[in-house]
């Protein structure tokens, strides 16, 4: 049984089960309580967010921020942050230009690959399966640390004229694509397992091969989780810290948003300039966050699928 | 090829070789594009880390036509198993007992946290659970590298909003002169027993790493939950059970095989989970909040020794490799317990 299905299943039987029998109300009494709970936990999730926005908002680029609403509120420090996030002469556009480069290679390729891969490993019987499977499973539990000392050094061996793959934001998305790649693999093979075989019967009937039922079937089918792998790839991408740092650090036109704000942070809190930061990582964090609450339904499920199927 | 198989093949019923692998063919058509970029970037240099582990490999010999680094055997294992590295205040064992309790300890306390709360959202007849189910899964969306950041400056020791909530509560409450607690940096740990030690930083890093961490488990725990028929809390209120005796006969069999295997895979993301120990304590104090991927990371973008970093990551498989097995086992001996 997979998640999808199971989750359909919960949910019709919920139906059954309240339509069966009158729903059971709270005393007011439990139920002012219970609220009480949850804004209580709803504060201390919600209270770094609220601070980090507030902080942005600060004129006053304060060491030591006393209000969540700051006096005189102004766009400020976005407008000092988009024009010169660090003390290099490079524009936040170009950061950011940097990491979506790297984002949409490691979300396109780990996608364009992974799906033809989830396909095979999902429908089709081969020799070696098993051991195919269980590689990729191995790979998935590797920290990503674990294999920078050669990926650094080989890509260093790539050299071609003037271009280093070793210091190149191209050697970046590549290392990176190294742990997603199994990810997005894994990922969607368990979506690809809840398509309805039935579906693929009848293409066949109809005389379509192995590449036809994957082009005419399966893909429109797998738009969801397409979508939400792509995303993870893209977020992967945009917020990596591990390869950038050791791959393009030494050029700063080449840095991506993750180095700039781990640079404008400094070593001590006194000498950070906390309103740009908090709009620097308001800007950083915002377009993912956004992406994420539509998306919010479909991300949640295929986390859980790893988890139920384990 | 085919025509062999097919002279060497007597039964005539009995399809060629080319047409029997002709299934295996397409799916490795379809898996290849996969594989060679895996071979290329990460088999090669799993190969290529190997070798490195037994050289000095070191940062001049990244340069072109450099000469091969010297071969030298089992040395970076032993200098690693020997604390003889370069790395101010590297103990492997402590390192290790403390990466091992890190994971340990957040775990439990996410998956138990992660329950209560699905708990709390799950009573019938609760109000806004839709509201309270988004709201609460929103720090999972932040970059952890702003997470680590936020979080360093929430427990800094001058200008951190942790000291100014004590001050302004307990202070002002009984009139005690402003504390600066140094909950990053303190120098002297809570604990301190043979190769355990506990500085005040783990604190602060595992309350960081309980915001982030509870919401999916409520999440997972919050779908185990709704899978429980309601007749059997019926059924166990009439025969006069209490809260947490139906807790424990109706609701828990239910929770278990879905929060175990998420629980392990909680576990190994905690035990390699680098940024709150590289960004919020920089590994400090004294480099007692260092973890196994930190001090691999070190290694190489730091002090560039590939070759002792190589020896390190071989380590890090092994002990990996432990931990996926005994968690294996676990999740099988519990799976056969509920059968």
């Amino acid at each position: 049984m997979t998640a999808q299905t199971a989750a359909q299943q919960i949910e019709t039987r919920t139906r059954i089960a309240t339509r069966a029998r009158p729903r059971r109300k709270l005393s007011l009494r439990r139920q002012i309580l219970l609220q009480l709970i949850c804004l209580g936990i709803g504060i201390t999730v919600l209270f770094p967010i609220v601070w980090i926005v507030g902080m942005s908002l600060d004129p006053r680029n304060l060491a030591r921020p006393d209000s969540l609403i700051p006096p005189g509120a102004s766009l400020d420090a976005y407008a000092a942050v988009i024009a010169r996030p660090t003390q290099n002469p490079v524009a936040f556009w170009q950061l950011a230009l940097n990491s979506l480069t790297v984002a949409i290679v490691i979300a396109g390729l780990s996608v364009g690959l992974g799906v033809l891969s989830a396909y095979a490993f999902s429908r089709l019987k081969f020799a070696g399966r098993e051991i195919w499977m269980l590689v990729v499973l191995a790979i998935l539990m590797l920290p990503a640390v674990a294999t920078i000392g050669p990926l650094f050094v080989s890509m260093n061996q790539v050299r071609v004229g003037g271009f280093n793959l070793g210091t190149s934001l191209l050697g970046v998305a590549l290392a990176v694509t190294a742990t997603q790649l199994p990810f997005a693999i894994w990922n969607m093979k368990g979506y690809l397992d809840t398509i309805p075989r039935e579906l693929e019967e009848a293409a066949t009937v109809d005389g379509a091969g192995k590449f036809g039922i994957f082009r005419h079937v399966i893909l429109p089918l797998s738009t969801p989780v397409i979508a939400v792998t792509a995303f993870f790839g893209f977020v992967a991408g945009w917020t990596e810290f591990l390869m950038a740092s050791l791959f393009v650090v030494g050029d700063p036109k080449q840095w991506t948003l993750a180095i700039a704000l781990n640079a404008l942070v400094g070593q001590y809190a006194g000498s950070t300039p906390w309103s740009q930061f908090a709009a620097f990582s308001v800007l950083f964090a915002l377009p993912v966050m956004v992406v994420y609450l539509f998306l919010q339904r479909y991300i949640v499920s295929g986390l859980t699928i790893g988890g139920v199927k384990g | 090829m085919t025509a062999i198989a097919a002279a060497s093949a007597p039964p005539p019923r009995r399809r060629s070789l080319w047409k029997r692998t002709q299934n295996s063919r397409t799916a490795y058509l379809f898996l290849l594009p996969a594989l060679i970029l895996m071979a290329v970037i990460t088999f090669y240099p799993l190969v290529f880390q190997t070798w490195m582990s037994f050289t000095a490999f070191e940062l001049k010999n990244l340069r072109p036509n450099s000469p091969a680094p010297a071969f030298v055997g089992l040395d970076n294992y032993l200098r690693i198993l020997d604390n003889n590295i370069v790395i101010p205040n590297f103990d492997f064992l402590r390192i290790l007992v403390f990466n091992l309790f890190w994971a340990l300890s957040n775990v439990v306390i996410h998956v138990v946290l992660g329950v209560a709360i699905a708990l709390v959202l799950n009573v019938e007849g609760l109000k806004f659970k839709r509201i309270w189910r988004a709201l609460y899964i929103l720090p999972v969306a932040i970059p952890p590298i702003i997470i680590a950041t936020v979080w360093r400056n929430v427990f800094d020791a001058q200008y951190g909003f942790v000291n100014q909530i004590i001050n302004g509560t307990v202070g002002v409450l009984f009139k005690l002169p402003p504390v600066t607690i140094s909950w990053l940096t303190e120098p002297n740990p809570i604990v301190s027993a043979g190769p355990f030690v506990l500085p005040v930083a783990y604190f602060a890093l595992l309350a960081a790493n309980v915001w982030v961490g509870w919401p999916l488990n409520a999440v997972v725990a919050t779908g185990a939950l709704q899978s429980v028929p309601r007749d059997l809390y019926e059924a166990a209120e009439m025969d006069g059970a209490g809260w947490w005796t139906q807790f424990k006969t109706v609701t828990l069999p239910f929770l278990r095989p879905a929060m175990l295997p998420y629980a392990i895979y909680g576990f190994v993301i905690t035990f390699n989970l680098f940024y709150l120990s590289y960004f919020m304590s920089g590994g400090g104090p004294f480099g007692q909040t260092e973890l196994l991927v930190t001090t691999a990371y070190r290694l190489v973008s730091e002090q560039h020794l590939f070759g002792v970093a190589a020896a390190f990551a071989i380590f890090e498989f092994g002990i990996l490799l432990v931990i996926t097995l005994i968690t294996n086992k676990l999740a099988h001996a519990t799976a056969s317990f509920d059968a």
